[in-house]
């Protein structure tokens, strides 16, 4: 660069958004930013937000169009190739089916959400950084649905998954997740979904699982996972610059901005419990367990992150002890209830052979072979003498993050953790302490909450029968769900496999 | 308490002459070898210097191609045309 006359980055920067904002004259500008204020926060002075990565958007345009093209060749050639004939085992497809089913579709919520937040804030660097990120996160949902659909043609459980979303009891867990958030004021949003969820826990998700993609021979969804997550360091910058912004322009939000923190970090940490289930139960081969992957990104990560934020008087979210502990349990105790619950559920369940049963004993030393291996032998046990364990009771759900009331007390692992208020002559009932401040600091807005089981008992789920409500699923009985063993996706595993036996000897 | 600042790449061809060239500015670098990934840390602050990975690649290289590469990232950055800077110092 040097010898020309060229603008340096920063003066680029400031030519391309200098005057994307101004002071409107038709209507008042508190009719034109009708929710920034409502929530509390002050802000002095908006033109104080600057956006770090500096990116202008002819160059995001070049960018995307890069990755996408790179993404695209990789989705090409898989398919051109039957990679799915490549991938470690069958079972993969699995974690497959729980992203497609309950992760996309958060992409696209996300998209919405910004959206909306990058129209209602009045910062011109907002609006911009906002509207990029509006625009990665349609680009995520719609490459997801692109690299899955080549699974869709081999394997069950993937075709309905719009319809999934909305309906399946444990789908609900992330949808209301992102429904609290875009119903929420724009600011929660950003500290909701752009600091909490983005810079503090995708990591879990988008670095070692999508690892484990690569690792058990899906190159198409690891391509689309570190595709986006090129963009999500670009979201983790958003976030951590709008926390800053927040906490310097004035005092009185600090104890504003760390309700949020301590809202979000909780709802954060129960929906990504199906993660650790897919890390620790999914994967056929391994690259690492939910609870190192909790120490690398949260104990060691948010560590440095919340010492840095320290300066402006933030804390650690509140339940974040609580959170580190339930790494220990957190993945064993959401796959027994789906092993219990496998004929409710359009993916496959299977107890650990005994390889697996020892990576988790040697992962967990403290709580594997106390609480949770002698059930899984007891259960493939009564799986051989033909008595496979199924509960058909339908569920308690906690009223906050809509998960079965599965979760064990904190320091006891052998006390199911209950929690309940009164509220308008109603009692409702929490997974835990968390999800129960959550609930008391805004009853109004969770008593409105889709519940499943409620719902299924009001009779709005096509009837009183678990044929009947899975058939409202479109859930495909002894297609869809119940264990590997025995399913289509096995038997078609098993002839390609035969097929390569044939046609090596 | 210790603070790493962080950034995760591709472990692939487009991406090696910026990890050869982290792990050659930024000493004391601890290197995590996933699948696919790499995840590079280093105490305090760590640094991509656009010289030192065009020294590698024999070509002018646009520090905003990083973006094709990046996974991850922890730190305030600070970017220029000339350096990628993620760090917990002030």
């Amino acid at each position: 660069m040097s010898g020309t006359k060229k603008l340096g980055l920063r003066q680029r920067y400031e030519h391309m958004t200098r005057g994307l904002d101004w002071e409107t004259t038709y209507q008042p500008m508190d009719k034109v930013f009708p929710y920034d204020q409502f929530e509390g926060i002050k802000i002095k002075d908006w033109s104080a937000w600057e956006d770090p990565f500096r990116l202008t958007m002819d160059a995001y345009w070049k960018f995307q169009a890069e990755k996408e093209r790179k993404l695209y060749a990789v989705l090409d050639s898989f398919a051109q190739n039957n990679g799915q004939t490549g991938i470690s085992d069958a079972r993969y497809a699995n974690v497959l089916k729980l992203f497609l089913t309950g992760v996309s579709p958060l992409e696209y919520a996300a998209h919405r959400g910004f959206a909306f937040t990058g129209r209602h804030l009045r910062g011109s660097g907002t609006r911009v950084a906002c509207q990029m990120q509006s625009i990665d996160e349609l680009r995520h949902v719609q490459t997801q649905i692109h690299t899955i659909s080549h699974f869709n043609k081999y394997f069950d459980g993937l075709s309905e998954f719009p319809h999934m979303h909305d309906r399946v009891w444990y789908l609900s867990v992330p949808k209301s997740f992102f429904d609290d958030a875009r119903t929420a004021g724009p600011f929660e949003f950003m500290i909701a979904v752009g600091f909490s969820f983005e810079y503090v826990l995708t990591n879990l998700l988008f670095v070692p699982f999508m690892s484990g993609a690569a690792y058990n021979g899906d190159m198409s969804t690891v391509t689309f996972g570190f595709s986006a997550q090129s963009d999500e360091s670009r979201h983790m910058t958003l976030g951590i610059e709008v926390i800053k912004f927040l906490l310097e322009q004035h005092p009185d939000n600090l104890p504003i901005v760390q309700k949020w923190v301590d809202k979000w970090f909780w709802r954060g940490h129960r929906l990504l419990g199906i993660v650790a289930m897919m890390m620790d139960y999914m994967l056929p081969k391994k690259v690492m367990s939910w609870k190192e992957a909790w120490d690398i990104y949260f104990t060691e990560a948010g560590g440095a992150l919340f010492q840095d934020l320290a300066r402006y008087g933030l804390k650690m979210p509140k339940g974040a002890e609580i959170a580190t502990a339930e790494a220990e349990h957190i993945s064993h105790q959401n796959w027994c209830t789906f092993y219990q619950y496998t004929h409710a559920a359009p993916f496959h369940t299977w107890m650990p052979d005994n390889e697996h049963l020892d990576w988790l004993s040697e992962k967990y030393p403290n709580t594997f072979d106390k609480y949770y291996r002698p059930r899984w032998e007891q259960w493939a046990k009564m799986d051989k003498e033909g008595k496979r364990f199924y509960n058909g009771a339908l569920v308690q759900l906690c009223q906050t993050c809509q998960i079965p009331m599965v979760y064990t007390e904190p320091g006891d692992p052998n006390t199911i953790c209950f929690r309940e208020t009164q509220h308008g002559g109603q009692r409702y009932h929490f997974c835990s302490d968390g999800c129960k401040d959550i609930f008391d600091n805004e009853p109004e807005k969770y008593i409105q909450a889709w519940m499943p089981v409620q719902q299924i008992f009001q009779g709005n789920c096509g009837g009183p029968t678990v044929p009947d409500v899975l058939n409202w699923y479109n859930l495909k009985f002894g297609v869809d769900n119940m264990d590997y063993a025995g399913s289509p996706d096995e038997a078609l595993w098993n002839e390609w496999h035969a097929d390569k036996v044939k046609a090596a000897s | 308490m210790s603070q790493l600042a962080s950034i995760t790449l591709m472990q692939n061809d487009d991406a090696r002459p910026v990890i050869d060239s982290i792990i050659a500015d930024n000493p004391g670098v601890k290197i995590l070898t996933m699948p696919g990934a790499i995840k590079l840390d280093c105490e305090g602050k760590i640094t991509v210097n656009r010289a030192s990975v065009e020294e590698r690649l024999g070509r002018p290289w646009n520090l905003q191609e990083l973006h094709l590469v990046l996974i991850s990232m922890a730190g305030n950055l600070d970017e220029d045309d000339d350096y990628f800077t993620l760090s917990w110092r002030h």
